[in-house]
């Protein structure tokens, strides 16, 4: 789905009419076409901080994205000119992205593929930029026609983007086209984490998931919400969990979609490659044999290299397409993606460029695998790297069974002592609001109805 | 050898052409190769570099190519005018070559030429690994670190040498050290510059952040501050590259990305690498560095070179009961400076150790007449009759 022109609750009252392709200007300066850019869409002075005196630091620019055609034509020159290494020594994925596939996909890519699509997807979403504690932070806010809609606060994670959530934008804030019910309505804020898409690039250390989540009450603050609920997968796990753990005034509750429910003894069982602990039920040990089994296999490699060594990774991808593109598919939760093969089974393949070619456009290559620097290795899926013990306030948890982690609820109470919702679904993996929007959007639904209750006094801003 | 101009040519536009990430947040190499140093490199590759003068430097030496088991092996193969020479396989890691070595063929093959007795000469062999440089690119798996072994003793055998001695670092080192494993009856002894000695026990702790013993030595405790630093800082490209060498597609199609790769093996080994383009003239030369990374590039091997990462099956560190004599350099900028207790332990017919005071992962390279003077020690009680009978006991 992209979000449909007339979705309703626009908005752009109290917003200074800004040049926004010139943002994005800025925003792409580092991809060295400044200069087009400055001529192909005007006054690049009239982007934030540049020439607007009136600037307060708090004020809230729409934004709206359009690439230059330059950016374009030379992402098409790379790939035409990829140079590629000899085919994979085996016949699986076992050794990341098989040539054969990688190739089909890039040289779809270069001819096929059109950006202008995506862009319209976006731009078809009202879109913000607003600068907190130093940083611009792009994201799409879409407001529910439908009263007392409960504001929703949605990270994407690592190697996704906004573009993995926009599915679940019409099913959550207009739910009555969608076989829900009014009283089950959203009001969607979606940002990019610093680093990724349309967001900034710090330029300095410090930007862990304890001060995005910091950052992201700020932003529910300035959209005027004293009542709201926040959800993650991926990334946006340990960030919406350092929301709960800090508690900012109105936040209710979280939903995650991986959480951190790994028991201390079973990590430390884990990393030192041993034996489970004594006293497993059935399921659990089925559980912890798939985690050894998915250290073995060396799924978390990339997680390790980023974590060490965001920089060296970072060179190879910003300078080839085709390098981006598989980096980005060594995810463990694109290891059941069939490069589009199936016809409707989202993402598709247009899903997926979408995706990497934002990563591309906006040179986030590096910006963004330093989220794993700035975590310093803690487990994302280990209560206690995550401190769950820290959280009392409620939590809700969707397992979507070929996720890369399946906890099973016996430890997800034991790291949330306030669990009011724990639920595995039939299908869906990691990727599950991109994967089954409608789902996603159903377990929201059911995971924070208990909530509203003590949200009915949203004030609207 | 002989690349086509055509080569260098697209070599060069391609490194002009480099789209660049934003600077590192930080002010030191803690997030990995520093945008002003690569630049740096991407600014000499692009401009002063001139490759034909490492074309010159490689065919200025005898090499050959021989089929063993299926793929051809590119080597270079130095025989001294000393007719007693000991024979020696010289074998270089990753991300190293041929090119590691070409500074000790000479202190070697001709002693007298550097202040060395001819009692000290070797005959001097020096392949490519599969998957390197000028050798052939396996396209099935199965090329270990073992097979590769054997491809080696098969090698020495075919150039007719009956007794010799062997010598690694890094994945060399691996090489070499199975080759002691395999002790097939040729082979006299090896020489490592990356022992395998780190107790499994003390490894496993380091691993998972357990304590450790109490009754550690002072150097026992700083190899295990090494390779705490070396996990939690260091190990990420090697995993990448056991578990999805595929998926560095990025490094064969862009050369920057390539050079970033190949320079961030560890934190110290990429210090004493990079501090050439930040204005130091100490160690590595600017050639040294790129004429390198141009072989990789040129060979097309960036990514068939970290598939022995993928194919190893044995630890990075754990010992590996070699019983044939064994001499150890242990270089205090390697990844660890193995101690002399673990050497002592790992291999039970030690006839050589020593501790030097400088020189890193890639000794050869950086200290060649140091590093060759180690060879020539590490190896001379294995020499002529009283060579025979070291080699039957324990020397410490």
């Amino acid at each position: 789905m992209s979000a449909s022109p007339s979705m309703p609750g626009r908005r752009s009252s109290g917003a200074r009419p800004v040049t926004a392709s010139a943002l994005g200007a800025l925003l792409l300066a580092g991809v060295g076409c400044t200069r087009m850019v400055s001529a192909a869409d005007g006054d690049a002075s009239a982007a934030p901080g540049v020439g607007n005196p009136m600037s307060t630091g708090l004020e809230i620019r729409p934004f709206h994205v359009h690439v230059p055609d330059a950016a374009l034509v030379d992402l098409r020159r790379r790939i035409a000119a990829t140079r590629w290494p000899d085919r994979e020594t085996v016949t699986d994925p076992s050794q990341g992205a098989q040539l054969a596939k990688l190739q089909g996909l890039v040289q779809y890519w270069g001819s096929g593929y059109d950006w202008r699509k995506a862009e319209a997807k976006l731009n078809a979403l009202p879109q913000f930029t607003t600068n907190i504690d130093g940083i611009d932070v792009h994201f799409i806010h879409v407001r529910s026609r439908h009263k007392n809609a409960l504001p929703v606060i949605i990270t994407h994670g690592w190697p996704g983007s906004v573009l993995e959530l926009i599915k679940v934008i019409g099913p959550l804030t207009d739910p009555t086209a969608h076989g829900g019910r009014a009283e089950d309505a959203f009001d969607v804020v979606i940002p990019s984490v610093p680093g990724y898409g349309f967001s900034g690039k710090p330029t300095g250390t410090g930007w862990d998931p304890d001060r995005i989540a910091r950052a992201w009450a700020e932003l529910m603050k300035r959209l005027g919400y004293n009542r709201y609920v926040a959800q993650g997968g991926d990334w946006g796990a340990p960030i919406s969990s350092a929301m709960a753990r800090q508690a900012p005034a109105g936040l209710l509750g979280i939903h995650l979609n991986l959480a951190a429910t790994v028991p201390p003894e079973v990590e430390a069982a884990l990393a030192s490659g041993g034996a489970a602990p004594a006293g497993l039920s059935e399921n659990e040990r089925a559980v912890f044999d798939a985690l050894a089994a998915y250290r073995k296999a060396g799924s978390s490699a990339y997680f390790v290299m980023m974590t060490a060594r965001p920089q060296a990774v970072g060179y190879g991808l910003t300078d080839s397409p085709a390098g981006l593109a598989a980096w980005i598919l060594v995810h463990p939760g694109f290891a059941q993606w069939t490069y589009g093969d199936a016809p409707g089974k989202s993402p598709t393949k247009d899903d997926v460029l979408d995706d990497i070619t934002l990563y591309w456009l906006t040179n986030s290559a590096s910006s963004s695998a330093r989220l794993y620097w700035e975590n310093r290795g803690r487990s994302v899926t280990g209560a206690a790297a995550q401190k769950t013990a820290e959280i009392s306030l409620p939590v809700a948890i969707t397992v979507f069974p070929e996720d890369v982690y399946r906890p099973p609820e016996t430890w997800a109470r034991r790291a949330y002592r306030n669990l009011i919702y724990f639920h595995e679904v039939d299908r869906g993996g990691h990727f599950a609001a991109w994967e089954q929007p409608e789902l996603f959007a159903a377990e929201l639904r059911a995971a924070f109805s208990p909530l509203r209750a003590s949200a009915t006094n949203v004030a609207r801003p | 050898m002989n690349v086509p101009e055509a080569e260098l040519t697209e070599l060069r536009r391609r490194v002009k052409a480099t789209r660049w990430p934003q600077r590192e947040p930080v002010t030191d190499q803690s997030q990995g190769v520093q945008l002003a140093t690569i630049q740096e490199l991407a600014r000499y590759w692009a401009t002063d570099y001139d490759w034909r003068k490492c074309e010159a430097k490689l065919n200025a030496l005898p090499q050959f190519m021989t089929e063993i088991d299926g793929l051809d092996i590119h080597f270079i193969h130095v025989r001294s005018k000393h007719d007693d020479a000991l024979p020696l396989i010289v074998t270089h890691g990753w991300p190293g070559s041929v090119i590691e070595q070409l500074k000790i063929v000479d202190p070697l093959t001709n002693p007298t030429a550097h202040g060395a007795n001819p009692s000290d000469a070797f005959h001097l062999v020096i392949p490519s690994l599969p998957g390197y440089g000028f050798s052939g690119k396996p396209a099935t798996t199965g090329w270990s670190p073992d097979r590769i072994a054997r491809a080696w003793v098969e090698l020495m055998k075919r150039l007719g040498y009956t007794r010799f001695a062997a010598q690694g670092g890094d994945w060399g080192a691996m090489v070499t050290d199975v080759m002691g494993t395999q002790a097939p009856p040729e082979l006299l002894g090896i020489h490592v510059n990356w022992p395998f000695t780190v107790p499994p026990d003390i490894d496993k702790a380091v691993q998972t952040g357990n304590p450790l013993p109490s009754d550690l030595s002072a150097d026992e405790r700083r190899a295990c501050e090494q390779l705490d630093f070396f996990y939690k800082h260091g190990v990420g490209y090697a995993l990448e590259m056991a578990s999805r060498p595929q998926t560095l597609y990025g490094i064969e199609d862009s050369p920057v990305g390539l050079a970033a790769w190949l320079l961030d093996h560890d934190a110290r080994s990429y210090a004493l690498i990079a501090r050439v383009f930040g204005g130091q003239t100490e160690g590595l030369t600017r050639d040294d560095i790129v004429d390198n990374i141009t072989l990789y590039w040129l060979t097309r091997t960036a990514v068939s070179s970290g598939r022995i990462y993928w194919e190893n099956k044995f630890a990075f560190f754990a010992p590996k009961h070699v019983a044939i004599p064994v001499a150890v350099s242990a270089f205090p900028d390697e990844v660890l400076q193995t101690p002399r207790s673990w050497a002592e332990r790992a291999y039970p017919k030690l006839i050589y150790y020593n501790k030097l005071d400088k020189g890193g992962h890639f000794a050869a390279w950086e200290q060649p007449q140091l590093f060759s003077g180690e060879v020539r020690a590490g190896f001379r009680p294995l020499r002529g009759a009283q060579g025979q009978q070291e080699s039957q006991r324990t020397v410490h």
